[in-house]
């Protein structure tokens, strides 16, 4: 991965105009110039967001047919609405609390079954690929959904460079631990790592992503900065942040939110307007920054993302595996 | 202790301000004024108004004990204005829920309040808080004699039903929820304490309250 140093961010060629806009605006309220507070967010001075002008641009290859062409949510709202409950349990929090994780140095290691295991820079874990911008919905398991402009590439594209051997049947994923800067952790909500897993399938589907920018600049330490997981077509729960370790396991992994609330969370958590949360419909969606009077929209099985994914699920009882 | 026109004229007005002041802050950040809502501002909301609404019960429910703990009745005058504005953030978070979350999307309205318990949890709330607003009225104290007392006396029931509310929607972390619910443990607490002191054969503790407010 090229990684230009750049000294401030400059308007992207392959952001929208409005949202670039939105951008500039944004990292005006923010103070690049070091006063560091969160556009709106209230935050008191001691709160330490992620200073935007570390964010870095990204060299980014092409677009993709993945890509829906519905309007992206503004870097703004990606970065100010985020649940990562390792910085905090409000949306605000990961924002405000996120300034003291450092996403570099930082390295991935592969273990289990495969032939190539091993601890990598990131630059090298990331290695050969380009980086593709793949626009791409998010919906979260709370029943709210935005549209994020991801700078990743194909998780399978990565995998299969470390020759996962025939036992491997899923791959796990954990994030980091690091209390020291990220408060959430201290507080031991969640059992801390968190991890996560997919099917060996639905890693190596063209969908998943390994996502390391957003907007074509890195990503932001709230977002999951520097490595982090997209699977669109599953609650974005499943898409886990600041990874640190990849398995290929012959057992399905544990998962942190299955873990914690075995029936309200699966292991598959495709995202499915017909199996509502225990609590609450999943039959439609907020789209957030619309605004008040914004769209509730119906919930599509598959997160829309059917014609590609459908067949991974054949003959699966998606009630039963939910 | 306060004289009747110290109430009146300063305190009442005083709280009042007190109570309104989340609405007022609230549209005024609706209006681009001070903080911003956030990318979903619909939820905001909606947290905000329910969170209030359980705020108010409480203080409401504080009324007696302070009552009792000061010896004078004084605090009584305060009791009807806490519970209107517990009731007016409690319509607030349905109203929330209802035009700007649901879209009066009367399908999944109806089969949230049937079918998931939380909602149904809540909206009974809500329910048994209408008929105690509608009668807070002097004239319906009036009207009702020793009944009024009887009826509002429901709102125990709305208070638990908030708190139990609050605490099935949470996803994880269940702090706020907690703290709500013992503050509420420790307010009905007392009057089952001073019930059980009291003995049998004497009046009961929401009936003889209102004698003295309403005049």
């Amino acid at each position: 991965m090229i990684i230009r140093q750049a000294p401030d961010i400059r308007p992207s060629e392959i952001t929208p105009e409005a949202d670039f806009r939105g951008r500039r605006e944004f990292l005006r309220r923010a103070g690049v110039a070091g006063m560091g507070l969160l556009a709106g967010s209230g935050c008191a001075a001691d709160d330490k967001p992620a200073d935007p002008g570390e964010l870095r641009r990204l060299d980014v290859a092409s677009g993709s047919p993945f890509s829906t062409d519905e309007a992206p949510n503004s870097l703004e709202d990606i970065m100010s609405y985020c649940n990562f409950y390792e910085f905090g349990l409000d949306k605000r929090d990961p924002a405000k609390l996120s300034g003291d994780f450092q996403p570099r140095p930082w390295s991935v290691t592969v273990d289990g079954e495969a032939e190539v295991t091993g601890t990598f820079d990131l630059d090298d874990f990331i290695g050969p690929h380009p980086i593709e911008e793949r626009v791409y919905r998010l919906r979260c398991v709370e029943a709210w959904s935005m549209v994020v402009p991801w700078n990743g590439i194909p998780l399978g594209d990565v995998l299969k460079r470390f020759k996962p051997t025939s036992r491997a049947k899923y791959v796990a994923f954990e994030t980091v631990v690091r209390p020291e800067e990220m408060p959430g952790q201290r507080r031991g909500v969640l059992d801390f790592p968190y991890v996560e897993g997919l099917t060996m399938a639905e890693a190596m589907h063209p969908l998943t992503i390994l996502a390391v920018g957003v907007y074509g600049v890195t990503l932001p330490n709230q977002n999951g900065a520097p490595i982090r997981l997209v699977v669109p077509w599953k609650y974005g729960f499943k898409s886990i942040k600041s990874i640190v370790r990849i398995s290929f396991t012959e057992k399905e992994p544990p998962t942190t939110w299955n873990l914690a609330a075995p029936r309200e969370y699966g292991f598959y958590a495709n995202v499915n307007p017909e199996v509502d949360h225990p609590r609450w419909s999943q039959a439609s969606e907020r789209r957030v920054g619309t605004g008040f009077f914004g769209d509730r929209q119906p919930t599509v099985l598959f997160n829309g993302y059917g014609e590609q994914v459908a067949s991974l699920y054949d003959g699966l009882d998606l009630r039963k595996f939910f | 202790m306060p004289t009747t026109r110290q109430v009146r004229f300063v305190l009442k007005p005083f709280v009042f301000a007190a109570c309104a002041a989340p609405l007022v802050y609230i549209a005024l950040r609706i209006a681009g004024i001070g903080p911003s809502l956030g990318p979903n501002p619909v939820e905001v909301l909606q947290d905000e108004f329910g969170e209030w609404a359980l705020r108010m019960l409480l203080a409401t429910l504080a009324i007696t004990p302070l009552r009792v703990a000061l010896g004078k009745p004084w605090p009584l005058r305060f009791r009807r204005m806490l519970g209107l504005f517990a009731f007016t953030y409690a319509a607030l978070h349905f109203a929330n829920y209802l035009v700007l979350d649901q879209q009066f999307d009367w399908p999944i309205i109806v089969e949230d309040i049937l079918d998931r318990p939380f909602i149904t949890v809540g909206f009974t709330a809500l329910l048994i808080l209408l008929p105690l607003a509608v009668t807070s009225t002097q004239g319906w104290q009036r009207r009702l004699g020793a009944r009024w007392g009887r009826l509002h006396r429901v709102v125990y029931v709305a208070a638990i039903l908030a708190c139990w509310h609050f605490w099935w929607q949470v996803k994880k972390d269940i702090t706020e929820p907690a703290i709500y619910a013992a503050i509420l443990g420790v307010l009905l607490g007392i009057r089952v304490w001073r019930e059980l002191k009291k003995g049998p054969g004497r009046p009961t503790a929401g009936g003889e309250t209102m004698a003295q407010d309403s005049h």
